[in-house]
């Protein structure tokens, strides 16, 4: 099951970056699909960080009492003064770590 | 040295301050694998077949969430959809190359590969070997990126999972969007992708991620018709 998951990505990723090399365009897209465009990576990641930082392991909401709330927060605060990957990554461990193992 | 290997190996330099980031994305894309039990060939054949560090960090959050292959191969899919844009960038300059070629440029047309080759390609509008500078630079990074896994995959094994490095996952995302939710269009888009996503994340197969992206979309796309849209 995960093999062929895994060739169906890879072959989806390969087509999104051979398709219009393949057909010549370019273009294609009209300016306002282009900016469209430009929202993806606003519009999908976020499905992905809230649930892990907002839902504890059984699905349920949790605000308060949840390390990787504020963990999330120093990230979000680091990555906004430094817009530096390294720091936002590490200062949201950080903290997340220092709650777990110190408080 | 000829003319082609010096291109080359011009693509390879230009492409270094890049990979700054792409060294620790990977060793995290590595951790992850393994402390998600996919085991080492599983993750190291995923940066080679995939060779997408976002989607492939999405890949296996959805995998072990228990995605099935349709809801994890097409928001890969929708996590990759700024290649298109990136492909339209680059098809106006490899049109006198090989087939042969457009398939192994493709294969290597990363975001950081993408940013220093179109850059140098714009700046050679009549060279005819000026393509062996995307592969100079898709290598490097492709290269920097498969040693990364394995870091990351050797790692792996000793890291105590006591750790929560999974949390790594959703802090290199917000990472990747940081710079751009500081515009309040983007903050919007974001806003309503992650709440869509709770609100919907009990739907069957997991399919919340899609219904999520949607919406964000569908935002942006409001949004592109006000005045808080911004260049």
């Amino acid at each position: 099951m995960i093999w062929t998951t895994l060739i169906l990505a890879g072959l989806v990723t390969f087509f999104t970056r051979f398709s219009m090399i393949a057909l010549l365009k370019k273009d294609y897209f009209s300016p306002r699909v282009k900016i469209v465009l430009s929202y993806v990576p606003s519009a999908v990641f976020p499905a992905i960080i809230f649930p892990a930082v907002f839902l504890n392991s059984t699905g349920q909401l949790v605000f308060l009492d949840n390390p990787k709330v504020l963990a999330a927060l120093a990230a979000v605060l680091v990555g906004y003064l430094t817009e530096s990957v390294i720091a936002t990554i590490l200062s949201g461990l950080g903290v997340l770590w220092l709650l777990i193992f110190f408080i | 040295m000829n003319i082609q290997y010096k291109i080359f190996s011009k693509g390879c330099l230009d492409v270094i301050p890049l990979l700054i980031p792409v060294v620790p994305f990977g060793v995290i894309f590595g951790v992850i694998g393994i402390e998600s039990g996919l085991g080492s060939t599983v993750t190291f054949l995923m940066s080679i077949i995939i060779f997408a560090g976002s989607s492939q960090l999405a890949f296996v959050q959805l995998f072990t969430g228990g995605a099935t292959t349709p809801v994890i191969v097409s928001s890969v899919a929708i996590v990759n959809s700024r290649h298109f844009l990136y492909s339209a960038v680059i098809a106006q300059y490899l049109t006198k190359v090989k087939l042969f070629w457009k398939i192994v440029l493709s294969y290597f047309l990363t975001d950081q590969a993408f940013i220093v080759s179109q850059k140098y390609f714009k700046q050679q509008p009549t060279n005819k070997d000026r393509h062996y500078h995307l592969l100079g630079s898709g290598f490097t990074l492709w290269f920097v990126w498969q040693l990364s896994t394995i870091a990351g995959i050797v790692l792996g094994e000793f890291i105590p999972k006591e750790l929560n490095l999974a949390f790594a996952v959703p802090l290199t995302f917000i990472s990747l969007i940081i710079v751009d939710i500081k515009k309040i269009d983007h903050l919007i888009v974001a806003i309503t992708s992650g709440v869509f996503a709770i609100i919907f994340f009990n739907l069957p197969l997991r399919t919340y991620i899609i219904v999520a992206a949607a919406a964000g979309i569908l935002v942006a796309y409001g949004l592109s018709h006000t005045k808080l849209y911004r260049k």
